[in-house]
């Protein structure tokens, strides 16, 4: 390729794009929002997820001795961590949606595309180290471990641990997104018609 | 240029290799008998599912960067390798991120769900555990390398196919 010719190819690039709008993505845009509204929901019913019971512990001669024992999410820090996780994933699909909306002249040095690829995959292992410790804690909760001789606590706590199972969904529901998502950002790369392509000298 | 550019990246893909096999090895030789109370229990990776998970995703992930080592340089494959990179990474990652949840209830227990730690009882079995934690996390460290060095082999599409 003669040099004249790729430096008429370059400003034709930037002109194309300086006149014409850019065609936006509306499904990258909901795959966003529906991933932000699924973390966001996993967070906070996670967060909130807490029940309260008294439990008889034990009996002196004929009067049985109650505790009132509470479960919450920040006894075990799995669940802190996927609360975390989470959270730091729909504002990162927050950021996103917002960076999409007000338009493409937020750039810098024309990474901008690169950027978000490496952020989507960044996120997307937050979000899958989240989920995975928070189903085996919630597996060790519903079953326990005899070898451990580790009780299990959903025979008591039955809504919480419906709840979480529920925050839990919404989670792998986020991640699958999520995942179809940061393969659409790296697809995006591979367009021709991307202005931080610069072209490459001839060797 | 693109030679050392290969060897660099093979050698990278031969250290994850050796991380998650030492992991697999690691993790799957650590048992440890154990008695109190007169009950004798062996301790060993199939009791928990969390470090079943854990050797199942690490060996998984041992033979496909074992077949990766062996494409040749302008295989069309590629492409699909640097999909199945980012698949198989995170599923490495979730299964560190279990087996260091059940190893931290191992080690410290839960006061509130009344889960006593068990390190105590059995120490060498938790030492053992955390090697094979510390080896797929290095495993981990260098597939990140690798998926963003995709990417950039990507944007640089010199580096995946012979022009």
């Amino acid at each position: 390729m003669a040099s004249r010719n790729g430096e008429e190819k370059v400003e034709l690039g930037f002109n194309d794009v300086n006149e014409t709008k850019t065609k936006k993505d509306w499904i990258l845009l909901s795959l966003r929002v529906v991933a932000f509204f699924a973390t966001a929901a996993a967070t906070f019913v996670m967060a909130l997820n807490k029940q309260t019971k008294s439990l008889i512990v034990g009996t002196i001669g004929s009067t049985p001795i109650t505790a009132t024992l509470s479960a919450k999410f920040n006894q075990t820090p799995a669940f802190v961590f996927f609360v975390i996780a989470n959270g730091n994933a729909s504002l990162h699909n927050l950021v996103m949606i917002a960076l999409d909306i007000l338009g493409p002249q937020y750039d810098y040095k024309g990474l901008r595309l690169a950027l978000i690829a490496i952020l989507d995959m960044l996120t997307m292992a937050l979000a899958s180290a989240g989920d995975g410790a928070a189903t085996f804690m919630s597996e060790l909760g519903r079953n326990g471990n005899s070898h451990a001789r580790w009780n299990k606590i959903c025979d008591k706590f039955e809504s919480y641990c419906n709840r979480g199972g529920g925050a839990l969904i919404a989670s792998f529901i986020g991640f699958i997104l999520l995942l179809i998502i940061a393969v659409m950002s790296i697809a995006k790369l591979l367009k021709p018609n991307r202005i931080n392509h610069a072209p490459s000298p001839s060797p | 240029m693109a030679k050392t550019s290969r060897i660099c990246h093979l050698l990278l893909r031969f250290l994850a290799f050796s991380a998650t096999l030492s992991a697999v090895i690691v993790m799957v030789s650590s048992h440890e008998r154990a008695t109190f109370f007169n009950v004798s229990f062996e301790a060993k990776y199939t009791t928990s599912p969390a470090l079943k998970y854990f050797v199942i995703a690490n060996s998984v992930v041992t033979v496909y960067g074992f077949l990766v080592l062996f494409l040749p340089a302008e295989s069309l494959l590629w492409r699909l390798v640097v999909a199945m990179d980012m698949v198989l990474t995170m599923l490495l990652i979730s299964s560190l991120s279990a087996a260091l949840a059940i190893a931290q209830v191992a080690k410290q227990g839960n006061n509130s769900a009344a889960w006593l730690p068990i390190c105590g009882s059995v120490p060498k079995f938790c030492n053992h555990i955390t090697g094979a934690l510390i080896a797929s996390f290095i495993g981990v460290i260098i597939y990140m390398i690798l998926l963003l060095h995709s990417i950039h082999s990507v944007l640089d599409p010199l580096l995946l196919k012979k022009t």
